[in-house]
């Protein structure tokens, strides 16, 4: 099947395989799904982080490794995990969470929290000793020093949560599985994200429209990582 | 910018509050309160089903009808036959509707199925290039067709993913006497639509419900070489479509009122005639079967069951 170019592909998006709204929904439902799995997950990870780079405590070794695997985690088997854990049969079964976007955050935040986790660990381990021990000198307690090193770091910070974000809205195996790739028959997605969604137009042979919704999830990565490494670069002119 | 950035994170936890917030709301499905009528009205129906009803169109073109009619919503997870089951079988959803009689009669058997009834049916369509390298065109009988592809060894697609399509093409090669394997037998675990697109890149037999091929047969350049009962075809080429409900008595979470009203909508004339005038390209997908003045008391129970059989 040859490829037309993509400007002749626009008016699919306004076209009868898209009801109005089912292309928006989708949006929708991946930034939904992608940004409260991001923000829960970095308001897990900073402390996280941040305890392991101030202090040290038995066990830290293993902590980081259990991290390191985690960036490693294949997004199928986490959706598995967390399938049996939200299915009936699973120790959260009472909360029916199986095929909501309660599930795929579930699911997002176990992938999530591995690469933020880590990122914001190098970006605070990474500022200088001087820029501590000058805040020791001047003076600070524990929690100003922790304070001005996390303003340094603030960028690598930043990076993280995009990082993680990258993730979160790129990944398909785990949110088919929990999320069940659900559209109500008004045509609004109730759990289709923007991958799942191609998987599935790929199934059925709609290139095309596979192709547009692959143009916006595109947009949305290339966005995403444009800003950090805009961020990255501001880091670097202090 | 640094204001601008401290919105953005502002925004960003009100994000999460909303998103915990919303976590406490959903999970409906409560008991429904008796005495009122609109007793499953704002409800949620979960079914689980097979690629071929879905890609089809067809579950988008009906529901709304009964969406309308009790004031609920039906959420559709195409997953193929096995995998509908299973989650059936965790108490994951309230009705399923598949095309595999063996496994929907292990899944009465078991008790996790209740209320089945004959739902409609198509035919499976064994598919190829028009050059027909094997030469099975127009053959009358399927598994001498499946034969012939395995001695020439030209390539053949299958689904491989314990769907209902899946399991009837084991049953074929069981009939034909022939274990099939080697490099021309390539099994893609992805469902119909995508098993047809890899077939059609290479040139390659595979079996199909006819629903999913006429649905696609635009975006491919496949023919139908082996005809099914429909086209004339032999009877082993059948594909039959259930629905069952989840029985309550085993898991005490199912919907079971609200899926009884679907088996009963879906099987009503009205239903039927919807499934019968749902065409594709011009061609009708799907047979109504559950309306009949001499009801087939098979359907309800697993086939070849009797009440003095021992279980």
């Amino acid at each position: 099947m040859p490829l037309e170019p993509v400007a002749q592909l626009l008016p699919v998006v306004v076209d009868s395989p898209f009801r109005e709204g089912y292309v928006r929904s989708i949006i929708y439902v991946s930034l939904y799904v992608s940004v409260i799995a991001v923000t829960l997950s970095t308001l897990f990870s900073l402390p996280v982080a941040m305890v392991m780079g101030f202090t040290d405590f038995r066990g830290k070794q293993f902590v980081k490794s259990v991290i390191n695997t985690g960036m490693g985690f294949p997004s199928v088997v986490v959706g598995l995990v967390v399938l049996f854990a939200v299915s009936n049969q699973g120790p959260l079964g009472p909360l029916e969470l199986i095929f909501t976007k309660e599930a795929m955050i579930m699911s997002q935040f176990v992938l999530a929290t591995p690469p933020i986790t880590a990122i914001s660990l190098a970006a605070i381990t990474g500022v200088n000793e001087n820029v501590r021990d000058a805040a020791h000198v001047l003076g600070g307690t524990k929690l100003d020093v922790a304070l001005v090193v996390i303003k340094e770091a603030r960028y690598g910070i930043a990076t993280a949560v995009l990082a993680g974000f990258g993730r979160a809205i790129s990944e398909v195996g785990s949110v088919l599985i929990v999320g069940g790739n659900i559209v109500s028959s008004s045509g609004i997605s109730s759990t289709r994200t923007l991958t799942t969604a191609i998987q599935l137009e790929a199934r059925q042979g709609q290139y095309d429209t596979a192709m547009v919704l692959g143009a916006v999830l595109l947009a949305i990565v290339l966005t995403v990582n444009a800003i950090v490494v805009r961020l990255g670069d501001e880091g670097v002119m202090q | 910018m640094s204001i601008q950035r401290r919105q953005f994170i502002a925004a960003l936890g009100g994000g999460a509050l909303a998103g915990i917030a919303g976590c406490s709301g959903t999970g409906g499905g409560g008991q429904s309160e008796g005495g009122s009528s609109a007793g499953v009205a704002g409800e949620t129906l979960t079914l689980t089903t097979t690629t071929s009803t879905y890609d089809t169109g067809l579950l988008d073109e009906i529901h709304p009808d009964f969406e309308e009619m009790y004031g609920v919503t039906v959420d559709a997870v195409a997953q193929g036959t096995g995998a509908a089951l299973e989650s059936a079988r965790n108490g994951d959803s309230d009705v399923v509707m598949v095309h595999a009689r063996g496994l929907e009669d292990e899944f009465m058997r078991n008790g996790y199925g209740i209320n089945r009834r004959d739902l409609m049916f198509n035919d499976f369509v064994i598919v190829g290039p028009e050059s027909d390298p094997a030469g099975v065109q127009g053959m009358s009988s399927a598994t001498e067709a499946l034969t012939t592809i395995a001695e020439a060894e030209a390539t053949f697609v299958s689904r491989g993913d314990n769907s209902g399509t899946h399991t009837k093409e084991l049953n074929l090669w069981e009939a034909a006497g022939t274990d099939p394997g080697g490099d021309w037998y390539q099994e893609t675990g992805t469902g119909m639509g995508e098993a047809l697109n890899v077939a059609n890149q290479q040139g390659a037999y595979t079996l199909s419900d006819r629903g999913t091929f006429i649905s696609q047969r635009s975006e491919i350049d496949l023919v139908i070489l082996v005809q099914g009962p429909i086209g004339g075809g032999p009877e082993i080429l059948a594909n039959p479509y259930g629905i069952m409900a989840v029985n309550p008595g085993v898991h005490d979470n199912a919907n079971y009122d609200l899926a009884m009203a679907y088996i009963g909508w879906i099987t009503s004339p009205g239903a039927q005639d919807a499934i019968s005038n749902y065409q594709m390209n011009g061609e009708q997908l799907f047979f109504p079967e559950a309306v009949s003045e001499n009801p087939d008391f098979q359907q309800y129970v697993p086939e070849g069951w009797s009440s003095d059989s021992s279980e």
